[in-house]
Parts: structure tokens; sequence; C-alpha cells
């Protein structure tokens, strides 16, 4: 079962085998959306990829929380990197300042997959859960927005 | 010598500035956003308050960025990441460059963050203008006014970034919350710098 991390943003992780294979992080405005969204891909998946997610500000409301966004992707580290999936505008920003704060030289293997939440993040992690490089789990989620 | 800005006196005329006017943001935003913003900016404009005495014993540049990074991690939105790309860009800025080349870079680094430029009806929409307002000098009492302006130009504009533009049409003929809350917030600055009952004790 997954283990409480914070009290006021539903901050979780999945635990994981190994950190080989690329983590996913999702945020989302929503603590539900993001507990859902990280259901789905752990019925998928199992604990074949790091995983953690964060949803709601820092009073558990609608929102999103920077520092929990930090610990989220610190709870879903891999040195294979790590494909976000966020919803909308304000879960972007935030993620951005976030990875910014992890600072190089990981930041660079941190990307923010432009898909949508709950597809992106179940075919990211089942690229994900074969093995497949950062790059390719990107392409994978973002094949969903192509426009 | 530059003249020493009292970081204080700033604090507490930007959080009053919010805070008595979180009714009036809240119903900008519930028109054509997710109607949370005059909450998250009252949210970061208390927790920045409650700093302010560490605020003001460190330089006024360091300040800036501390101050930032307290809204980025208090807002909880997305003007939390743009309100603190702004203030640590200025901070860093004003090592070396004037304060209005260091703003108009500071306004810039936002809309890189934001992804956006002038004429979305976004908070750029009036950063932009103080930006142009500064590098022709105008007094404290014209950028005031050019910052209310600038926000009320907002409201016949249809949106085409963040959530309100989602709305389409319909966002026309609302004032952009994040602009509001920016002209309030240059407004209150605008008095504090005008307002000097001892000069000497700013040079």
């Amino acid at each position: 079962m997954p283990k409480i991390m914070s009290k006021v943003v539903d901050l979780h992780h999945r635990p994981k085998k190994s950190g080989q294979n690329v983590g996913i992080v999702i945020v989302s405005h929503s603590p539900l959306i993001a507990r859902g969204t990280a259901d789905m891909v752990w019925q998928m998946v199992g604990d074949t990829v790091p995983l953690a997610f964060c949803g709601g500000n820092a009073e558990g409301d609608l929102g999103t929380s920077v520092e929990a966004i930090v610990a989220a992707i610190e709870l879903a580290w891999s040195d294979a990197g790590v494909a976000m999936l966020v919803d909308l505008g304000g879960a972007e920003t935030n993620s951005e300042m976030a990875v910014e704060m992890i600072g190089l030289p990981r930041s660079n293997r941190i990307i923010i997959c432009n898909a949508p939440i709950v597809e992106g993040a179940i075919m990211a992690a089942t690229e994900a859960s074969g093995g497949a490089p950062l790059e390719a789990v990107v392409a994978t989620a973002e094949e969903l927005s192509a426009s | 010598m530059r003249r020493q800005i009292d970081i204080k006196a700033l604090v507490i005329a930007a959080h009053a500035a919010i805070t008595s006017h979180v009714d009036e943001l809240t119903e900008l935003d519930s028109a054509i956003g997710d109607g949370d913003h005059g909450l998250n900016m009252k949210r970061g404009m208390d927790a920045v308050l409650a700093d302010v005495n560490e605020l003001s014993k460190m330089p006024f540049n360091n300040a800036l960025s501390a101050a930032g990074t307290r809204l980025v991690m208090t807002i909880g939105g997305a003007s939390g990441p743009l309100f603190a790309t702004f203030l640590n860009v200025l901070g860093f800025e004003l090592k070396t460059a004037k304060p209005a080349n260091a703003f108009a870079t500071a306004v810039d680094a936002v809309a890189k963050r934001g992804k956006s430029k002038e004429g979305e009806k976004t908070l750029l929409d009036v950063l932009f203008p103080i930006a142009k307002a500064l590098k022709l000098q105008q007094n404290p009492t014209e950028l005031a006014l050019i910052a209310h302006e600038a926000a009320r130009a907002t409201i016949p504009v249809q949106a085409t970034k963040g959530r309100a533009s989602y709305l389409g049409k319909r966002s026309i003929g609302h004032m952009d919350p994040g602009a509001r809350s920016v002209s309030l917030i240059a407004e209150a600055f605008a008095n504090v710098m005008s307002f000097k009952p001892n000069a000497e004790n700013y040079e």
C-alpha cells in the first residue's frame, strides 16, 4: 500500500522494484485525479516503473504545490530519467519551476510531456515498463496530442 | 548612490493592496477562470508578509528573490511561477543593470515562462506598459495611472492564453484578474515611492 508522505497535499508514490526504468510523475490540480490516474497506471505496470503523484495546493484545495511536485520527482527518480504528466496551466508552470529547483544535471533528465494526463500517463508508463529510454517514453505519450 | 528602497514598506503595501481586493479578484477570476486567484494571491502575500522582518535584513535583490520563492511555494496556481520568475530575474538583474532595464528583462522572463506575449489578456498586458513607462522615466503617479488603465484595457480583449481562452469570445467584457493583481500592486508601490516623509532616509 502507498505510504502517506504529506497531510496537506495528496502526495504519494507506489513501491518500486528498481530504479532502472524511466520514472513517471503525475501532477493534477485535483488530488482525486492524480490518485485515480496513478491507480490506472499501477494496474497496467505494477511495480516495474517508479511512480509518484501529487494533487492539490498547500491547503489541500484544487491547485498544485511546487514543494509537493519536487517531492514527487524525488520519489519517482530514476537514473533513466522521469517523464511528467500534468493537467492544466498552473500544473505545467509549477512543474517547470519544480524541475528547475531539482537543478542540473538531473533536470536535463526530466521531461514534461505535452499529452493528456490520464492517457499520457498510462501510455508513457507502459512504454517505460519495457525498458524504453526517456525520449521514447515521452514520444509515446506525445503521440496522443499530435495535431 | 542608488536610492535605498524600504522592502518592508513595499511588502506591507502589496499585502494590503491584495488582501483588500480578494473579493474583487475572486469575482473576476470566477467570470473567466477557476475563481481561485484572489485566495491564491492572498495566501502568497500572507506568507511574504510573515517573512517581512527577515526580508528587510537582506540586500534588496536577495530579498526580491526570496519573496519570489515564497510566493511560488504558496500561491499554488499559475500566477505563482510568474510572480516568482519576475522577482527572481529582477533581483538578479538589479545587481548589474539599471532598474528600468532590469524590470524589462524580468518582464521578458515572465513572458517566456508563460509562453505568452502582450495582448493575450494576461498580467503581461500590465507589466509591459509599466516596463515602457519606466524606460521613459515617468513618475510614480503616472506609473500608477498607466498600470490602472492597462488592467482596464484588458476588458474588451478576447483571451488567447490560460483558462480564459477556453471561453473564446465569452472572455470579452471581463478584466483579467492577473492584470488586475499586478495593477493593484503597482499602484500600491507607486504610492510608497512617491511618499517621502523623511527624504534623507531614502538617500
